[in-house]
């Protein structure tokens, strides 16, 4: 009884920690954050005494809605992301402290904190829901509290749109889980979630499911081409939150997706390979654009979409050897996703929360005009620094071992033949390695790095401490999990056995103590290159310039001349907006060049359909003239026709 | 011999004798030149002398600027325990090794651009750009080539992949001359050698590594020569042991991967002798071609059995 208690503590403190805030307690921030620290600590227990000791837990309660019952199950999936969530809203509540509760955001900051911890309560029930009407409760509740905090700050039109965006897209992914839950509920039986009957997969209701399901979590998950939402809410939202929706509510998604997978015990092959083949192309495809933005924020965004891919990748990996009969491919594909859905989930909150610093500090997102930030903000920069180098899953932070896992699967899928999404997965994996490599030392070398290039980073100034400390709480985990990445192996292990019976242990098929010690053996030899580098201080002088007498900031490479020839390679994707120069004459005028890049499908494709869809609906306007002879016609001639029809 | 040993020989060998291959490289080209050259341990005197000295820094830079040449060192040092040299395994093998080695890189990669970057100039700017830009190509181009062998020989790391390799040059000759073809493009790139990359310039605007280190003076300086030194070491046994048929006996194995790593070095400087640099453009088609090739080899290899 003791965890169901647990976890309902949880789960109130999460929901309510933004209601004395807005009952008018003076200091409502301190007090949300210390509600949502003690859920994250009921949270993390619960999780830990699922994952760790084994046990499990069941709540049952009766509802009146029609299918519908108050089942919460605590399993090692739904725990391996229950903690995550509770311990970075706790860590973004503080954050909240120091960036939104100053008097500039006094009207807006006490309704901020109720949705954020309506939010998280809603993210906490989703993650043991085991009713697909609670289930669709909770999403709801999730999706409109991702609204109003995405358009906290509504006065701003670009703020407004994203706002509206995100919102028409939660509600198109609720409507297909609602239809793939009615036919899930009529194949199993009933709303419970849980496992299918065999052979359900191969009727075309369960092919419909699937489908269905899959498109609404990846539409949440914002995995391409279903992330139109996802680049502009994130650039708009209050930094806080655009670090929980990427953190968290993207998280969701995948949660739902590794369900599914779980659900059917014998999925026919496409399946993983539509899934490999989406994550492989729309990683490569968020991270084009990533090197195309000049937003920082959009940026992240963008390379959000990258990360759930990774994971998509990792679950079509696993969804295929459920197919193939290859346990290993389960395991190294499922084990592999989860980890990464964890390291993402600590490592874009702390960036987002530093790309959050320099906006407070700063006032601006647009790389262009940042640069040198690493003189007035060195924390920030360091942390920011840390996170993107984890980021890019290179060794020895916690992003590369779940990559490694990954990496295991592709290769063990490739050493047995017969199924090329393998060798897919780990060509994507490679090239989203070097591009988001490219994509992150740009935003780090920009913005922290170089000469100032407008006069904005020369007032900056280090964040309070309060929305330092989170940042560096988040770090530390990630470089412990880096580190010795074993101490998840028996969590990944449970979590895991949850997609298939009889499954390998993860141990005998990836060694993760043996990353420890290659970490074991570069670390000295860092520790002695650095006491040989830093030994002598040396003296200051210029940067080297090839002798000109008055070198400005204006000659250093910027973001865009950074990625240039990245972008330039992908321009069939990123069609950008350029004005070009016009050089004309002996004593050419000053010239200016500017390029701008959309985003392609939304802008391109879904608004100017949006906009054509409306005019052509307006086209049929005069049929709804006001006149009520006319409506009494049209009832007359419908009866008619159904009567016509009925005969007939 | 036990691991204690093969640990040290590994290291030993690696740190002391890394920065004699570029000596060879230059001695292979004074010849071709008519010239008598520096003496092949040219590098050692220039270690010793440059740690001597008084480093010079930009005010613009900041601690970043000292992480490339860290991490340029530290990397290389990390991945040869994950290489075989001479001998059958690896001092530190284990399953997915491979993937590591090849992340090492990824992570020296990722500050030397950062610390390019942190100087503030258009030329180690320009120099981080193309780095980073190449590197997509020549990482892909390296796992395809490790996707391959990695079908050939049923593991994920290093030490079987590499010694069944060696050892299937006929049962597999064609598929195999093609991840060869490829990793050869990725070693003479990622080692800023001719064709792709002139390491003697001070042409800023052709080069890609040597345009990143410019500002680098003194002690860090030695670091980042003798980081590129090791990573021509490592890279090139990677090449090396792709080629050697060895067959477990170690005093046969290792004098015979030694004069492999001589035979290199002699190669690349006959290459570095008669061969003009690429045009920049040209570099990325190279490694398209190198990509290609490891595809290929990869593809034959899946289909084959």
């Amino acid at each position: 009884m003791l965890l169901p208690a647990l976890y309902i503590c949880a789960l109130l403190l999460a929901s309510l920690s933004g209601v004395p805030g807005i009952l008018g307690a003076r200091s409502g921030g301190r007090i949300a954050s210390w509600m949502l620290a003690g859920a994250a600590l009921c949270g993390l227990g619960v999780a830990g005494a699922v994952l760790y000791g084994g046990l499990t837990w069941r709540l049952d309660l009766p509802w009146g809605l029609p299918g519908a019952r108050l089942a919460l199950a605590g399993d090692p999936v739904g725990s391996f992301i229950l903690a995550p969530v509770v311990l970075v809203a706790a860590c973004l509540s503080l954050y909240a402290e120091g960036y939104w509760d100053g008097p500039a955001h006094a009207a807006t900051a006490p309704r901020l904190r109720l949705c954020f911890g309506l939010a998280m309560g809603a993210l906490v029930l989703l993650t043991a829901a085991a009713n697909a009407i609670l289930f669709l409760f909770a999403w709801e509740t999730m999706a409109l509290m991702g609204f109003l905090m995405v358009s906290a700050q509504d006065q701003d039109a670009a703020v407004r749109e994203a706002g509206w965006i995100y919102l028409v897209a939660s509600h198109t992914g609720v409507l297909l889980l609602f239809a793939g839950f009615s036919l899930l509920a009529a194949g199993a039986g009933g709303y419970a979630l849980g496992p299918l009957p065999a052979g359900f997969a191969a009727t075309p209701a369960g092919t419909w499911a699937f489908l269905l399901l899959l498109a609404g979590f990846a539409l949440k998950a914002g995995i391409g081409p279903l992330h139109v939402w996802l680049p502009g809410a994130h650039a708009a939202a209050p930094s806080h939150v655009s670090a929980a929706l990427s953190g968290l509510l993207l998280k969701m998604g995948l949660l739902g997706m590794f369900r599914l997978l779980a659900w059917f015990p014998d999925p026919p092959l496409w399946w993983g390979g539509l899934l490999t083949g989406v994550g492989a192309v729309s990683g490569v495809m968020a991270l084009a654009f990533a090197l195309a933005q000049k937003d920082l924020k959009r940026m992240l965004a963008y390379s959000s979409i990258e990360n759930v891919s990774i994971v998509a990748l990792g679950l079509g990996l696993a969804l295929a050897g459920k197919s193939l009969g290859l346990p290993a491919l389960v395991v190294l594909g499922g084990a592999g996703a989860l980890f990464h859905l964890l390291s993402h989930a600590l490592l874009k909150p702390l960036l987002f929360m530093g790309a959050g610093a320099v906006l407070h500090a700063t006032g601006t997102r647009d790389m262009e005009r940042l640069g040198g930030l690493a003189h007035a903000m060195p924390r920030t920069a360091l942390l920011f620094t840390a996170g993107a180098f984890g980021l890019c899953g290179l060794p020895p932070l916690n992003a590369f071992a779940g990559e490694w896992i990954l990496y295991l699967g592709a290769f063990k899928g490739v050493q047995a033949g017969g199924w090329t999404g393998a060798g897919i997965v780990l060509a994507a994996l490679a090239l989203m390695g070097a591009l988001a490599l490219a994509a992150f030392t740009r935003a780090c070398g920009i913005v922290f790095l170089g000469s100032p290039r407008s006069d904005l980073p020369l007032q900056a100034h280090e964040p309070p401490p309060s929305m330092v400390r989170p940042m560096a709480l988040l770090l530390g985990l990630c470089i412990l999990l880096g580190l010795a990445p074993l101490l998840l192996a028996p969590a990944l292990q449970r979590a895991v056995a949850t997609l298939a019976p009889g499954l390998p242990p993860l141990r005998s098929l990836a060694p993760l103590g043996h990353l420890s010690l290659v970490t074991a053996a570069a670390l000295p030899v860092a520790w002695a290159a650095w006491a040989i580098a830093t030994r002598n201080p040396g003296r200051r002088a210029v940067t080297w310039d090839c002798g000109y007498a008055r070198p400005t900031a204006r000659i250093q490479y910027t973001a865009s001349s950074f990625s240039q020839m990245l972008t330039e390679a992908f321009r069939w994707l990123l069609v950008p907006i350029e004005r070009l120069p016009r050089v004309q004459g002996l004593f050419p005028r000053n010239a200016r060049f500017q390029v701008q890049t959309p985003d392609t499908l939304l802008d391109r494709g879904l608004k100017p359909g949006a906009q054509f869809l409306g005019w052509a609906l307006s086209r049929l306007r005069f049929l709804q003239a006001g006149h009520l002879p006319i409506y009494l016609l049209y009832v007359v001639l419908t009866l008619a026709a159904l009567l016509a029809w009925t005969l007939a | 011999m036990n691991r204690a040993a093969l640990i040290l020989a590994h290291l030993g060998l690696t740190l002391a004798l890394a920065p004699l291959l570029p000596g060879l490289v230059n001695k292979v080209k004074a010849l071709f030149a008519g010239r008598v050259g520096p003496p092949v341990w040219q590098l050692y005197f220039d270690l010793a002398k440059l740690l001597r000295k008084t480093p010079v820094f930009s005010a613009t830079t900041t601690k970043a600027f000292l992480a490339g040449p860290v991490a340029s060192v530290a990397a290389p040092v990390a991945a040869v325990l994950l290489l075989p040299l001479g001998g059958a395994g690896a001092p530190l093998g284990f399953t997915g090794d491979a993937i590591a080695f090849a992340y090492l890189f990824g992570a020296a990669r990722f500050l030397t651009i950062l610390a390019a970057l942190d100087t503030g100039s258009a030329f180690e700017g320009m120099g981080a750009a193309r780095e980073a830009t190449f590197a997509v190509l020549a990482e892909a181009a390296l796992f395809m080539g490790l996707a391959a062998l990695s079908r050939f020989s049923g593991s994920a790391s290093l030490g079987p992949m590499l010694t069944a390799a060696g050892q299937g040059w006929r049962s597999a000759g064609g598929p195999l001359a093609l991840v060869l073809a490829a990793w050869a493009i990725v070693f003479l790139v990622e080692n800023c050698r001719i064709p792709f990359d002139d390491p003697n310039t001070h042409l800023e605007l052709t080069m890609i590594h040597e345009v990143m280190v410019l500002d680098h003076s003194g002690p860090p300086l030695a670091l980042v020569l003798y980081g590129a030194s090791l990573k021509l070491w490592v890279l090139g046994a990677l090449v090396v042991r792709l080629c050697l048929p060895l067959r477990g006996t170690w005093w046969i194995d290792w004098p015979a991967f030694l004069g492999g790593m001589v035979l290199l070095a002699a190669a690349v400087g006959v290459a570095e002798s008669t061969m003009a640099r690429l045009k920049l453009t040209r570099v990325s088609q190279a490694l398209i071609a190198a990509l290609v090739s490891g595809v290929f080899g990869f593809l034959l290899l899946l289909l084959q059995a």
